[in-house]
């Protein structure tokens, strides 16, 4: 028995010895071994790099997360997102980045779970680590030569305007924000939001804070009240972002907005998140996300956005079974 | 004795009812006697016309000489001398329009089947140990150059750059190297495990491979010249897909060819644990004549689909897809609809599709391309029910590199503007492959690859005496 153990671990010794790179954790005999072996390590844990430093819950459908990504935070501005994936089965999708640290070397992403890989994504707890990240994606948001702008933000739709109500408060632009949810509980961002405004305006559907009613509302009563906006902000839901372009075309104040079309490369390769913008067609991922309000077609971006609606849901609840069928056993 | 069979050595595939639930290779490639036997169709002509049919110039006669002599491991060398990718070659060229269209055996019957045999000898050398040791490379000379892609352009010049010395760093940006490769064909035209073992074999040679890193925003390339790297090639390809510009286009249920087969492919949509939906298609139309039509008319087959159509505007004879795979595809039962034109994909009412207008074409005068160019019959309009239809008419590159590349010359499609040796308007910026070509060959990116690789040393090795 003990001479048959002691023969197979020479007969291993010589096949990993022949497997070239693991030569150096077996002939541990100098100083040098030991400098190649962290060297390896470090290699490793390069692969890995992807770590969940923070987690904030930040109402029952939305959460916050800082991740270590250096090579998109060094680069990140606002407006512009990353692609992740759970895991190795998991799908690519893209996250707007809502804040960014190039000293950490982390980016902030807030999503709302919606499908499997938002419900995956938000089983992950502080020092897990993401499969992928890749970014900064897109055009970042134009912010040169802005006075006085209103920045219009709807539900999870706050976690993208935030980062750019940010900046320009930071360059002195003066920074109206609108932000609208449902309801109180939903309500995300509130100090953060009155840090980067100069007025800070909270709408919510049903009156349970801040003023009841809809984000165009306010906006146009502030428009009314005699406020003048160099150019509006506004990201949210579609239907959101359409009313509001209408709006401000009725005034002739020009419009941005952010779109999120489903995408799966984010690099301009698949054509899925093709919009039509003034008669042409445009990739949200490499021309955008950021687009003229008053030449978008959001009649059909909102038709677009609902294909997998059924699918998604379906996937949604079959993750949530099998984490709850876990947490049970 | 010179085999004088007219045809060529069948090689077995999968049966058309079988393959067709799955995506598994369809063909499964000589083995060593049916290689022999082919290769001794080869009669090894004097002035070789095959060599002149090869975009690399593979010494075909010599590898063919090899495998005759039973000498397989020879045989794969001398290929390798010319080719960096043997594996993927063998299986994705258009042979006939290449080395086989050449070849003096084609006159009176069959060519002799050189990419079959091309495939045989990698299949043969892949599986002896050897080809898992780590080749002699020279004296690392410490200067970093990048390459930017990961596809056939991108593999073989960082191929080519270590075995020159060079510190090599592949960027990618997605999350798996391979580019075309990996999430264009099918796993049933190349295995991933080939392309895979490719990348490795790289790897194993010193090469990084850094993923999910899109240059031109995660790296711009004047940060890479700032990190060090001396010079710089693109082989970011031709990613970006066009669309035709007719109506109903934006309908739900049209894909272009790269989102259906990024889908699959890539996320492997088709397997019950992958996260990537796939919408469900009963009749699906793609438009286009190309090798990537057939990939995704195929694939379209292997999710379940009853009727599949594939529309071309041209006659089958102008038709630029692989001879092979096209019969492939008539096999497993592709309704081919060729001399047909889409004029509009119609809307089912609730933004899905429920049908193609076509409209029927004839052949007119020849076009700059010297194919015939279709015109279309009045009148001859019809509509072909559908409830997916597949945009296969090409591709352009990618934006990102060039908009974030200040003085790099570009022509009006997009591509990178070249000079004979790969060499872009910027100094140390060379750039080959479908990023100059536009949508071509793997093989011609392949090439392009190995020719920047040389002259990409010959300028880092200029500067350094200077």
């Amino acid at each position: 028995m003990h001479e048959g153990n002691a023969v197979k671990t020479k007969n291993d010794f010589v096949r990993i010895k022949k497997g070239l790179k693991f030569q150096p954790l077996l002939l541990l005999t100098n100083y040098k071994h030991c400098v190649i072996i962290v060297f390896e390590l470090i290699l490793i844990r390069n692969d890995f790099m992807y770590r969940i430093i923070r987690k904030a819950i930040l109402n029952p459908t939305v959460t916050l997360m800082e991740i270590e990504a250096p090579l998109a935070a060094k680069k990140a501005e606002p407006g512009q997102f990353i692609i992740l994936r759970t895991d190795k089965n998991g799908e690519r999708i893209p996250l707007t980045i809502a804040d960014f640290d190039r000293v950490r070397g982390t980016i902030t992403i807030i999503y709302q779970i919606v499908g499997a890989t938002t419900e995956k994504l938000n089983y992950k707890n502080k020092g897990d680590y993401i499969e992928d990240l890749t970014g900064p994606l897109g055009i970042p948001s134009k912010t040169d030569g802005l006075k006085k702008v209103a920045v219009v933000g709807g539900g999870v739709g706050c976690a993208i305007a935030y980062p750019i109500a940010k900046k320009l408060h930071a360059n002195g632009v003066c920074v109206h924000s609108i932000i609208g949810f449902r309801s109180r509980e939903l309500v995300i961002l509130e100090d953060e939001f009155s840090e980067a405004s100069d007025m800070l305006c909270i709408m919510t559907d049903d009156g349970s804070y801040g003023e009841k009613g809809l984000v165009t509302t306010a906006l146009k009563s502030l428009i009314e009240k005699g406020e003048v906006y160099d150019e509006v902000i506004a990201i949210g839901p579609l239907v959101m972002m359409k009313f509001v372009s209408a709006l401000t075309k009725e005034y002739g104040i020009k419009t941005t907005v952010s779109m999120n079309p489903i995408m799966i490369d984010g690099t301009g390769m698949c054509g899925c998140c093709r919009i039509t913008v003034g008669g042409e067609i445009k990739f949200a991922c490499v021309d955008g996300p950021d687009f003229d309000g008053h030449k978008v077609d959001f009649d059909e971006a909102i038709k677009r956005g609902s294909i997998y609606r059924k699918i998604e849901r379906a996937a949604h609840e079959k993750v949530c079974n099998l984490y709850q069928n876990i947490n049970e056993d | 004795m010179a085999n004088m069979s007219p045809e060529k050595n069948e090689v077995r595939c999968q049966e058309p009812s079988e393959r067709i639930k799955n995506f598994d290779e369809v063909a499964y490639g000589y083995d060593v006697e049916t290689a022999v036997s082919e290769a001794e169709r080869c009669l090894n002509c004097k002035n070789k016309p095959c060599v002149d049919g090869c975009p690399v110039n593979i010494d075909i006669p010599a590898f063919i000489g090899k495998i005759k002599q039973r000498e397989f491991v020879a045989a794969y060398k001398i290929i390798r001398e010319s080719s960096s990718l043997p594996a993927v070659c063998g299986r994705v060229c258009p042979q006939e329009k290449q080395c086989e269209e050449r070849c003096v055996r084609g006159k009176k019957g069959e060519p002799v089947g050189i990419g079959r045999l091309e495939r045989f000898a990698d299949t043969f050398y892949s599986s002896r140990p050897e080809s898992f040791k780590t080749p002699e490379l020279p004296e690392s000379n410490g200067h970093k150059a990048a390459v930017i892609g990961s596809g056939p352009a991108g593999l073989s010049c960082a191929g080519e750059l270590i075995r020159m010395g060079y510190s090599v760093t592949v960027f990618e940006a997605l999350h798996v190297a391979g580019g075309v490769l990996v999430y264009g064909i099918p796993e049933f035209r190349l295995p991933k495990t080939i392309v895979q073992r490719e990348i490795y074999r790289l790897m194993n040679l010193g090469v990084t491979i850094e993923t999910n890193t899109v240059i031109g925003k995660t790296f711009s390339i004047g940060d890479l010249f700032e990190n060090g790297f001396k010079a710089v090639f693109i082989g970011s390809g031709a990613g970006l897909p066009n669309f035709m510009g007719i109506k109903g286009e934006n309908l739900n249920g049209v894909y272009s060819a790269n989102e259906f087969l990024t889908r699959i492919n890539l996320m492997k949509a088709q397997q019950e644990d992958s996260d990537t939906p796939i919408m469900p298609v009963k009749n699906i139309a793609v438009v286009g004549g190309g090798n990537v039509a057939m990939d995704a008319a195929r694939c379209a087959k292997r999710l379940g689909a009853e009727n599949v159509y594939i529309i071309y505007r041209r006659s089958e004879n102008e038709m630029p897809a692989r001879k092979e795979e096209v019969l492939h595809a008539k096999e497993e039962g592709i309704i081919f609809k060729f001399l047909t034109n889409p004029a509009e994909i119609t809307d089912g009412g609730d933004f899905s599709v429920n049908g193609v207008k076509c409209v029927e074409m004839e052949l007119g005068e020849p076009d700059e391309s010297g194919r015939r160019s279709p015109v279309p019959i009045e009148g001859s309009e019809f509509i072909l029910e559908a409830d997916s239809v597949i945009i296969a008419v090409g591709t352009s590159p990618n934006p990102l590199i060039r908009d974030t590349t200040e003085g790099i010359k570009t022509n009006g499609r997009g591509c990178f503007i070249t000079d004979e040796n790969c060499r872009t308007s910027i100094e140390g910026i060379y750039a080959g492959g479908d990023a100059v070509t536009g949508a071509a060959t793997v093989i011609l990116a392949m090439g392009e690859g190995k020719k920047a690789a040389k002259a990409m040393d010959e300028y880092i090795r200029g500067n350094i005496t200077i």
